[in-house]
Formats: C-alpha cells, structure tokens, sequence
C-alpha cells in the first residue's frame, strides 16, 4: 500500500473520500478547522467551545473563521476553567447538541479529570444506557515548540486506561480530518490529541541529535475540501517491510519513519491513529510477519501506552516473536524546556533500538 | 454556639480559628449561629430583578407558613387543597419509602440507604414546581422529585437491590437513580459534579430556543467543590436557564456546615456571581414552592440563575453507614428551630379546615401498607443477594454505544469461565 516516501495523508482507507482533484493543500491545524467547519455546517447540533476558540479562532487558530461564520453561540468562548468547560459540554451533549471541546493545551486537561473519567466517560454505563453524552475533547499535545512542562505532555495513556472513553491522535493533516469528523460524529466520547509539534510544520531542529532537516517532511497534505471519515479504531500502514514492525502514532510516525530510512532497516511502519480502540489485528498480522516490534512514542516510559502495546503483542505475537519487544519513549521526567531534543526519542534512539533487536538470530 | 476549639497545647498559642457545629456528643445543641431571621416575610422582587435586589433574601429567610401552621406574607403561593394534600401525600410517601428502606439494609438485604428524613419538603415541593419538562439534576437525597413525577416505586425499589428489573442493570450502588422517561437525570457519587453539568443542559435549552429548564441541588458541604464555582460562573456569564440549590441540612456526614458557609450564608455566594440568592425555610412547604416557583419563572423568562439555599435539617445520618450519634448531639434533631416539613404542612391543612390528624394517620397506614406491597412486588423480581440480576454478560453492554473488538473478546472470555 504505501513506499517508504509516502506520507501518511494518503494511506487512509476511507471509501467515502472524494476524488483528487476535489483536495487541498492544508496544514494539519486547516484540516482541523476544515472537519470543524464540514461538520458544523451540516449539523446545527454541533459546536466549538472552549478558551478563545471563538472571537480569536483559538491560540493554534483551529477554530478560526468559525466565529464569523456560525456566530458566537457556535464558536463558543468559556472562562478558563476547564472543569467547567467539560461538565457544561456533558449537559449539552445530554440536551442533544454535539460540543467540540478545546482544551487550550492537553497539559490543561488535568483540572478536567475528573468531569472527563467519572461523568463523562461513564454516563451511558452508569445509566443503563439511558443517557450518553456525544462530546469531543480536542487537546493540542506533544513538546518540541519550547513549550517547558506544562505546555509538552502526552497524556493519551491516562484515557486509554478509562472505560468508555476513545482515544485518537492523527499524524497528518487527511487523518487529522477523517479521524476528527468521526468522532463528532461519534455517539462516544472522544478524546482527540493533536500533535501540536506537526500542526503547521516544516519543523527543523528535532535531530539536532544527529539527523538533519525536517524530521516531518510532509507537513502539508492533500485534504479533500469536503466531508469524509476515517474509522476510528483502523490503523494505517505507512511503509510496508519485514524484518521488524514499528508502531508508533502523533509525531513519533514522522520520527520514526525518518530513523527507518536513516537505518536502512527494512522495518514495518505502522501508524496507530486510534490507541482505544486498538486494530490490534493490523499489529498483530504485522509482527507475526516480521517477529520483532519496536514502539515508540513520545509520552513517559512507565505505565505508558507502549507497555500495554508490549503486553498485545506478547499476548499475540509471542510464537512468531524473535526478539525481546523494544520501547523507545520520552523519559520518566517532566518534559523539559531546555533539553526537549534529548527528551525526545531520537532518531539515534530509534535505530539503535532496531538494530538491538535485529542483534537477535 | 461553642467556642471555637483551642489551638494545640505546647510550644505553639495557635491562632487558627476551626469552625464549630452545632454541637458534638454531649454537648447541648445551639443554632443561633444560623441567624433565622424572616425579612422576607417583607418582600417579593420581581423577576426581572438586579442580583442586588436580592441581598435581604440571600441573607435573610423566607418563610410563608409560621410556627402555628399559618400562612402570610407576600411570598405565599396560589396552591389549591388539592395541591397541598397531593404535596402531603408525597412527603409521607418519601418517608414511608425511606423507613422501609432503611430497615430493609440493617435487614441485609439492600448494601446502604440514604434517608431524606426532615427535608422531605425540598424535593417534593420543588418537584411540583416545576413543569415535566424541566430537567432534574439531583443530588443522592431528592427521591422525593421521583415521587412527585410519578416513578413506579416498585421500580426505584428494583434499582436499590440491583435485581432483574433494575433500570441501571445492577451498576449503580442503591439510591443513585436515574430515570430518562421522568427527566431525571443519573446521579452520580462524585458530590457535585452534575451541578455544572445541568448548567451546560441548561445552556443547550437556550441555545434551542426552548423554554425548558434545568435544575440542579447540591448539599451544604458539596459547595466546597470546584464544580460548585464552575456552575455558578457558567450560569452567570451565560445567562442559563438553571435553579441552583444549595440544601443546607447542617451536616455534610460529621463536618458541620461552618466548614463551607464561612460564617455567611449560602444564598449569599450567589451575589457575588451577580446571581439572585434567596435563602428560604426548607421545611416550609409553601415557601419553597413560592421561591422555586419563582426562580423557575426567572429561568423561563430568559433572566438567567438563581440560587435558593434551602434551610433544613438532616434527621436521619448521613447514611447507613454512619453513626449520628458518633458526631452531634443526641437528639440533636428536636431542637431544629424550623420544626418537621410534615407536622408542618399537615397543621397548615387542618387549619385550612381540609385535614384533620384521623385522615393523616389513615393516610400514613395507607402509604405503610402500599410501600410494603411494592416491596413485595420488587422482591418478586430478584433480590440482591439471591438474584435473578441481569445477566452476568450485559455489564459489557453500554460502556460505548457498539461493543468494541476488545469487550467482546473479554465478554467472550467471562463467558467461557462461567
């Protein structure tokens, strides 16, 4: 399906998208505002709301445009506070509206807790099924914009631990709207992290540990101007191989995909795009295909999601598997603001990791 | 009231001030800290009124009925006999229900119980002041709203004991009901979490264009919660069409009410979210329902909030699972200076001249007797203990709309193992 130059925009499998020649050239922060606009315009229910979504368009402009164009009920400014913000879009979303709720920065999802783990996520459980609440919780996350500890985490592993809460992070701008479509469209709550370090790239600098130029070389994509959906729960292959599978979701593709090529390892690429739920048959088929697995992501190493990709694996894969499965992941500190290069998993760290677990016969 | 606790002994004259109850074990109990002062008997604002306006209100107490059972003043509503005896009815229907139930726990066969003994009048009579539309957030001690909106007591019973009938299909621990077809919404155990969510319902009403409202209660102690500010700043800045309460029933398990009122009270927070506050006698009938029915009309009206603080006593512990005499007084109860909401109301109607105490203890028998019967009825559908429960396999039901690949492979797995 995919060579190892193709971005991870084209390796949707949507069957509802239009034709090529109705797409745009978009960053992943104008896909994000064009899945808001598709779907706001079809759907009267649907709306933003969050810290200066509306009169200002957002502060990574997400939300711009919407203001004018469906007024200031729809494109909804909220005092900050964010456990406010979520409990307000539970009541709407019980009254039959649809919110889209920005969080300015995942970091700030924290005072939300526990309006999005006891209420949120639990309310059609707890209910007997006699209410749900449709919301969306977009959160821009991820470090490499200097943005010290409280503006760099990945706190995507906390929720995929929730019952009842779906968890979704793209890693370009044609997953970033399928991806964010479905899940306003979703009766579930969704979770939805953007990797804020690709919303409008090219970016340079995060190999400053060893690689060179941009480390997302597709920082704009084709997007289709119209509306269409990427499954939630699908993941996509970006580079076909066979000696070692990598997974990987958010930023980590593009970091990935460039140690792949730096290494010149015939590795497996695959970008998870929805961590709950997890197409853990695409993982599978994969490392049972290759009998090793690298995952990478950016969030800490303990209790992190790697560990209960490293528990599916062994769980499914372990007769095929050949070597020890491998995590390369951000360090169990808070995310620094002058070290975030050597935070990071790096290229370096990427391709010793492959080479580590192709050491073994 | 007491004096304030001394600081500890030794090197340190400690100078933090701890608030104080109304009395501990042993102690004999005083509420004057609670300055029951009735100017409202003076005044009724209009709707349309300035959050200022309200200030007497918030600080003072409304009242309709006195201690004689007379009803006066500008705040007294247009209640027809039948309205009142209806509302009569329900009250001792809450607290035969709540009798039963609670015997039923210490009996073992429900897990806990919270009764709303002394405060029947809150839910009962804010119930029926508002339209089935409206929708209810509640908080664990307003079963009396399921009363008033007709909920098959059969059916709350089937809930408590998670049997086969049970609405929520045997996941949420008793009294926390919900119950889509009356409006009620699912009560959660987190403490005043929903306040701000019936705000965002509220805010949806609006945005509609519909003239549905929500209304929302919280205890004394669950003002603490941040979700307690959420709600009130939502609710001011966007004008939503929400009744807040606040129902002050002296006690938040054993922590006094000192320690979230701050020595002021709790209508009064509401000024200064630029939100009418309006503190009224919870064991008055009449007045609650003239104070909710007034909010409501607010709300309708596009005027936004308000806040009533219900003033009232919680008889019975917090739960089953705590000892009151442990913490406060014995007795502590029978020096309430705003009396019983029962006694109350019945006096009011015997002195309207439509009640005698012959009808109110046939009345009781009566309402004994039908809560034992649906006992009877709820227990044929399973008990806790025993069961028939839903089927063990649809605790994987509802966690999302479709059952995701990895809840039917765990569904699948409990099922090979049983």
């Amino acid at each position: 399906m995919s060579s190892p130059s193709r971005p991870a925009a084209d390796n949707a499998d949507d069957a509802t998208a239009p034709a090529d020649s109705d797409k745009l050239t978009m960053s992943m922060v104008q896909a994000i505002n064009s899945a808001l606009d598709c779907t706001m315009a079809a759907d009267p229910t649907v709306l933003v709301m969050g810290q200066d979504v509306g009169f200002f368009g957002g502060v990574f402009r997400c939300t711009e445009g919407l203001y004018d164009k469906y007024g200031p009920h729809r494109a909804l400014d909220t005092p900050i506070t964010e456990g406010g913000i979520v409990a307000a879009a539970i009541g709407m979303g019980v009254n039959g509206l649809r919110p889209v709720v920005e969080m300015q920065f995942a970091d700030y999802i924290y005072p939300a807790i526990d309006q999005i783990i006891s209420e949120l996520a639990r309310l059609r459980h707890r209910s007997g099924g006699e209410y749900f609440a449709p919301v969306t919780i977009r959160a821009p996350c991820g470090g490499g914009i200097r943005g010290g500890q409280t503006h760099s985490q990945s706190p995507e592993g906390i929720f995929t631990h929730v019952c009842g809460l779906k968890t979704v992070m793209p890693s370009s701008p044609y997953d970033a709207k399928g991806l964010l479509i479905s899940a306003i469209e979703d009766d579930d709550p969704v979770m939805f992290f953007e990797p804020k370090r690709i919303y409008n790239g090219p970016f340079h600098g995060h190999d400053n540990n060893g690689g060179s130029g941009s480390w997302s070389e597709h920082p704009l994509g084709q997007v289709p101007a119209g509306h269409y959906r990427i499954p939630l729960g699908k993941a996509a292959t970006i580079r076909a191989g066979s000696q070692v599978t990598v997974l990987a979701y958010g930023t980590m593709v593009h970091v990935a995909a460039a140690a792949i090529r730096a290494s010149g390892i015939d590795a497996e690429l695959l970008d998870l795009r929805s961590l709950l739920p997890l197409d853990i048959e695409a993982v599978a088929e994969s490392v049972q295909k290759t009998g090793r697995c690298v995952i990478i992501h950016e969030a800490t190493r303990t209790s992190g999601y790697g560990a209960e990709l490293v528990a599916e694996v062994q769980e499914n894969c372990f007769w095929q598997l050949r070597a020890p499965i491998e995590r390369v992941t951000g360090w169990d500190t808070p995310y620094p603001h002058a070290f975030e290069w050597e935070y990071f998993p790096s290229q370096r760290r990427i391709i010793e990791a492959l080479q580590r677990t192709l050491a073994y016969h | 009231m007491p004096t304030p606790t001394a600081g500890p002994a030794g090197a340190f004259a400690s100078k933090l001030y701890v608030p104080t109850g109304s009395s501990r074990p042993g102690e004999t109990p005083d509420f004057s800290a609670l300055k029951l002062v009735s100017e409202t008997g003076s005044f009724q604002p209009a709707t349309d009124c300035e959050a200022g306006d309200t200030v007497p209100l918030a600080r003072g107490l409304v009242r309709v009925l006195d201690d004689q059972g007379e009803a006066g003043g500008p705040w007294q509503p247009e209640l027809s006999d039948e309205q009142l005896l209806q509302g009569l009815r329900h009250m001792l229907h809450v607290r035969a229900y709540d009798d039963r139930m609670f015997r039923m726990q210490r009996q073992g066969q429900l897990s806990f119980y919270i009764k709303s003994t002394g405060e029947e009048a809150v839910a009962v009579a804010q119930g029926m002041a508002l339209r089935g539309g409206d929708m209810l957030f509640p908080a664990y001690r307003q079963q009396g709203l399921l009363f008033v909106r007709g909920r098959d007591v059969v059916d709350m019973m089937c809930h408590c004991i998670s049997n086969a009938r049970d609405n929520c299909k045997g996941r949420q621990m008793p009294v926390f009901y919900t119950w889509k077809d009356g409006n009620f919404f699912s009560i959660s155990g987190n403490l005043a979490t929903q306040y701000s969510q019936a705000v965002g319902w509220a805010m949806a009403s609006a945005y509609k264009g519909e003239d549905h409202i929500a209304t929302t209660w919280v205890g004394d102690g669950s003002t603490a919660e941040a979700d307690v500010h959420n709600a009130m700043l939502f609710a001011a800045t966007y004008r939503a069409p929400v009744i807040l309460n606040i129902v002050n029933n002296q006690w938040a398990i054993s922590t006094p009410q000192a320690f979230a009122a701050t020595g002021t009270t709790f209508a009064a927070r509401a000024l200064g979210y630029n939100i009418p506050g309006i503190r009224v006698d919870g064991n008055d009938f009449l007045a609650v329902y003239a104070v909710t029915e007034w909010a409501a009309l607010r709300a309708r009206q596009g005027l936004g909030p308000t806040v009533i603080e219900l003033l009232t006593y919680r008889v019975a512990g917090h739960s089953t699972s705590d000892n009151p005499d442990a913490y406060r007084a014995q007795g502590e109860g029978d020096a309430w200076p705003l009396g019983d909401p029962v006694t109350r109301l019945k006096q009011h109607l015997i002195g309207r001249g439509v009640w005698s105490e012959q009808q109110q203890q046939e009345l009781e028998a009566e309402l004994k007797q039908s809560i034992t019967d649906a006992w009877k009825q709820a227990l044929s559908h399973g008990s806790l203990e025993d069961g028939p429960h839903w089927p063990v396999a649809t605790m994987f039901d509802d966690v999302f709309q479709h059952m995701p690949a990895h809840l039917l492979r765990q569904r699948q797995q409990l099922e090979d193992e049983t």
